[in-house]
């Protein structure tokens, strides 16, 4: 159920927590908590594309931590957090499966493998000029 | 006279540009006018060469890559379509020494075939095992199962007839088939590999196991990380279903075996059998504590068979060809085959399936020919974030399950992360613990609290200031969290920290 809110919206939001209870009849504490507990649901809405950038260790052996870096420093914005003009959400996930072509990410729902600081702009431009987005 | 080429639609050719390059073939086919039929088909596991196209010839199927989407022109110019020569060709599929090297029981169908089509599967032995099992007791089928010595490919190695034996024995009025798609290792895909490129064979082996313990329902927890896998096998189930394999009279038998498929949302821990459970159920992903074990009081409180997706998938072979015939490969009491998972820093990473036993030089060199910055590989990682790191010293240990264990390493699921010689070592210790903190589900304190302390141990250890008093203090962390924490999550995050420490102890002063 959440799934499909979040899928739908991109969080689950507050409101969203008494409905879930009453129609499951389970307490908001309980709805609460499961949707705390998982990495995946936002209670917040994200930016207009989510960059997922995977922090595990096959991905640290091929250089994730230069992506992380540059998208902080070039693009001003860190693990968790949404850029200033709302475009993007970077989000640490740990393993795409993707390992054999690390570092991996995954961008609005795509996995990109071999990803270098050019290939991360270069799809983050393009998907900001899919959406029309100013740059 | 139609022509098929093979562009892969697994999530790792997708990764690197796979569906630009089919789009260029049917663009490329139609402007020559060509009748080329495109098969979307599975990996071969190759990974380092996609896109791997393939096209199919009289002398057999040529395989080119890796191809990008600006390829195909050049290559439709050099004659693609009757395997023509080109910078790009790799020669016969089958002829290609990285497949010749290979046993692939499990992973026969993946890249041959359309993963989708139900016809293809069955022109190459799908459902034979289900036929036969459908004419067997059920006690026939969990015996060919113990005959095999299969044993749990998700990390724990627990032999799954015996497993299978408990659930047949449980009374109860309902009984369920779980199967355990949460891959989270890092450096693991061989469920992902099966799931997008063969699903059948998964669908199958469930189907076998419902009928050898007497389960009506099977449930794949599947992590939302896959989600090109999530539309692969629901397309699966549907059309299984609708071929009257799946459903309330499996092909014909009167008996009763359908599928269904659940999300997880970024939990490590829920790929943990008993908070998989709980995940399943829609509760938060807590480790329930044991026993009861999950074969007598499983998925809502009824007898449940948990399985991983390789065990579920090494079962079709096994009811086909027998038991004896798998327990043939492999050695003592690590037997069948294994698809291993080559990742991080190689230069050929990919998926190799061969027989337990194979020691992991031959699979660092052999397969994976080195790192892939052409540095020595300084240290490996067998088994995911809970797996020991081994240093070179230990490479001809053969991968199995009781070498590793002697080795101070476990196989878990058969995931191996290479890194070259630029590796902090205990960075790498830290992260464990960081990862352990960040994955906790919190239920048992040396999980949850011995993790974030263990973080700051590690810290002040690399700090330097009090060496032996925190080295000391980290293992009796260390020991606590291996002796005292209710599940393999706080159970094994010392492993990798204390290898970490046993065989790199220089990373860990900083001068």
């Amino acid at each position: 159920m959440m799934h499909a809110i979040q899928a739908e919206l991109g969080f689950v939001p507050h409101e969203a927590i008494q409905r879930i209870a009453d129609t499951l009849n389970l307490s908001r504490a309980d709805v609460h908590g499961v949707l705390t507990y998982y990495h995946d649901f936002r209670t917040e809405a994200p930016g207009r594309h989510v960059l997922k950038v995977c922090r595990a260790e096959s991905c640290q052996a091929m250089g994730s931590e230069t992506l992380e870096d540059h998208l902080h420093e070039q693009h001003g914005v860190a693990m968790g957090e949404t850029s200033a003009d709302g475009d993007v959400t970077v989000e640490p996930i740990y393993c795409l499966g993707n390992c054999a072509l690390s570092p991996a990410v995954m961008l609005d729902g795509k996995v990109h493998g071999r990803v270098s600081t050019e290939r991360l702009d270069a799809l983050l431009q393009r998907a900001k000029n899919s959406t029309g987005d100013k740059s | 006279m139609s022509v098929t080429i093979y562009v892969p639609r697994d999530s790792a050719a997708l990764s690197v540009g796979a569906n630009d390059v089919a789009d260029a073939v049917i663009r490329e086919a139609g402007s020559r006018n060509l009748d080329v039929q495109l098969v979307r088909n599975g990996s071969r596991g190759m990974l380092w060469l996609e896109t791997m196209v393939e096209v199919a010839t009289d002398a057999g199927r040529i395989a080119y890559g890796p191809v990008t989407d600006t390829d195909v022109a050049s290559l439709f110019d050099a004659d693609l379509t009757t395997g023509g020569e080109h910078a790009l060709r790799l020669g016969k599929t089958d002829d290609l020494p990285w497949l010749q090297k290979q046993t692939r029981l499990t992973f026969a169908r993946v890249g041959v075939t359309d993963p989708i089509s139900l016809d293809d599967y069955s022109e190459h032995d799908g459902l034979v095992g289900l036929k036969k099992a459908l004419a067997m007791e059920p006690t026939a089928i969990v015996e060919a199962v113990v005959a095999s010595g299969l044993r749990g490919r998700g990390g724990a190695g627990f032999p799954a007839g015996i497993k299978w034996r408990t659930v047949l024995g449980a009374e109860a009025d309902q009984k369920y088939i779980a199967c355990n798609a949460d891959e989270g290792d890092s450096g693991t895909f061989s469920d992902r590999m099966i799931m997008e490129g063969d699903p059948y064979c998964l669908l199958e082996g469930m189907a076998i196991a419902g009928l050898a313990v007497g389960a009506t329902e099977g449930y794949i927890y599947l992590r939302s990380e896959y989600p090109d896998a999530h539309i692969v096998l629901t397309t699966a189930i549907q059309r299984a279903r609708a071929a009257g394999w799946l459903g309330s009279d499996v092909l014909g038998s009167g008996k009763a075996f359908d599928v269904h498929v659940r999300l997880g949302a970024g939990s490590y821990v829920c790929g943990e059998e008993t908070a998989m459970l709980e995940s399943l159920e829609g509760k938060r992903g807590i480790v329930r504590a044991k026993p009861p074990l999950p074969a007598l009081e499983g998925l809502w409180g009824k007898p449940t068979v948990v399985n991983n997706v390789m065990t579920l998938a090494a079962i079709p072979f096994i009811l086909d060809q027998g038991g004896e015939a798998y327990a043939a490969y492999g050695t003592g009491r690590s037997l069948g085959t294994l698809p291993y998972q080559l990742a991080g820093n190689i230069k050929q990473g990919g998926l190799v399936e061969v027989p337990l036993g194979v020691t992991i030089r031959e699979l660092l060199y052999d397969f994976g020919g080195g790192s892939a910055t052409g540095r020595p590989i300084r240290a490996i990682q067998v088994g995911g974030p809970l797996g020991a790191y081994l240093p070179e010293s230990k490479f001809d240990t053969p991968a199995d399950y009781e070498s590793l264990a002697a080795a101070g390493g476990l196989l878990g699921h058969g995931g191996i992360v290479v890194f070259d010689d630029t590796v902090d070592m205990s960075k790498m210790a830290r992260y464990a613990m960081e990862f352990c903190a960040i994955e906790s589900c919190g239920k048992c304190t040396p999980c949850r609290i011995g993790s974030t302390r263990g973080v700051e141990v590690v810290d002040r250890l690399v700090e330097g200031k009090n060496r032996k008093k925190d080295e000391a203090l980290l293992r009796d962390l260390c020991d606590t969290m291996t002796s005292a924490s209710l599940c393999a999550m706080g159970g094994l995050t010392p492993l990798p920290v204390l290898s970490a420490l046993d065989h790199f102890p220089e990373d860990f002063v900083k001068s």
